[in-house]
């Protein structure tokens, strides 16, 4: 098994009100110095079996049609290797 | 025989009774429609209310843009069936790349709820011939992601080709970029809008006006005429 993750995020001329919020709120909380704010969405998407090119090309397709609206919405797709350490 | 007018109900859908009381008010028949059914009952219209249909997850209308009943809502719009997206519907709408541009949460973050005036804007679209261009009507407002959004390219076709449906008038409750509340495709048989006319169709209640009802007396006679 593997997991594929999907990061979405609004593209970057489109006004993002949370993560503005969310900026807003930081020197209230002891954090100075942070200028900017946007906040996305992350999908993990445990794939059975081996992630070869046409898995990933099927996982692209999903992220682009139905993951992200591509209209208003960017996103990345990558393989994330799980650490033998963890197990 | 009168006009049948589909209302379609997906898991979330609130205001599919309203939608059909609006339709029979008019004088059509309401048709129900289940989001799982490919088949619309050969109906002349669908109306796609509003609500939270799947619960909004993942983005508004973007489940309910894969339903079956979709499938056969955005073939057969293409072929020049007329649908009316209302709020939610309206989502779907943009999710289902029938109308170009995209919806997103409110510039405050809030919920709102509010009697809305509004500008109609064209009054050729095959449901707003009933109004006049330039009338300025009040109906109600409810809604978490009413953010009209669109690249400039977009709202510069959008503006120039005249369909700009709606736009706020005296506040803008939600961010909409120019201030559009509803826009039309270029044939003019999709139409989407954020507020809800079909809350505004008795005197009785909602805001007391019956400035909704033109949307579904506007399908009627055009389906009569047709």
């Amino acid at each position: 098994m593997a997991r594929v993750v999907v990061d979405v995020m609004l593209k970057p001329e489109i006004l993002d009100p949370q993560g503005q919020a969310v900026q807003r709120a930081l020197p209230r909380l002891g954090f100075e110095g942070i200028s900017d704010v946007r906040q996305g969405k992350r999908f993990e998407l445990e794939v059975d079996g081996p992630v070869d090119e046409a898995a990933l090309a099927r996982i692209h397709d999903l992220a682009e049609s139905f993951l992200a609206n591509t209209v208003i919405e960017d996103f990345t797709v990558r393989v994330e290797e799980v650490s033998e350490a963890v197990k | 025989m009168t006009a049948r007018i589909g209302v379609v109900t997906f898991p979330g859908s609130l205001d599919d009774r309203d939608s059909q009381r609006a339709i029979r008010l008019a004088g059509a028949e309401p048709v129900a429609l289940w989001h799982k059914d490919k088949d619309l009952k050969q109906v002349d219209a669908v109306v796609l209310c509003g609500g939270f249909s799947y619960g909004d997850y993942l983005r508004a209308g973007a489940i309910a843009r894969f339903s079956p009943v979709m499938d056969t809502v955005i073939e057969q719009a293409k072929a020049g069936l007329p649908v009316l997206g209302i709020c939610n519907g309206f989502q779907i709408l943009t999710e289902a790349h029938l109308l170009p541009g995209g919806m997103l949460g409110n510039d405050h973050l809030h919920f709102i709820c509010r009697d809305q005036k509004l500008r109609v804007e064209n009054a050729e679209t095959s449901w707003t011939t009933d109004y006049t261009a330039g009338q300025e009507i009040h109906i109600p407002l409810k809604n978490m992601d009413g953010r009209y959004v669109a690249d400039q390219y977009t709202l510069d076709e959008l503006e120039a080709e005249g369909r700009v449906a709606f736009r706020y008038l005296d506040f803008n409750p939600n961010g909409s970029l120019n201030d559009i509340a509803g826009i039309t495709n270029a044939a003019g048989n999709v139409v989407g809008l954020m507020p809800h006319p079909e809350h505004a169709v008795e005197s009785l209640i909602g805001t007391g006006r019956t400035d909704g009802l033109p949307f579904f007396t506007s399908i009627l006679k055009k389906l009569v005429n047709a």
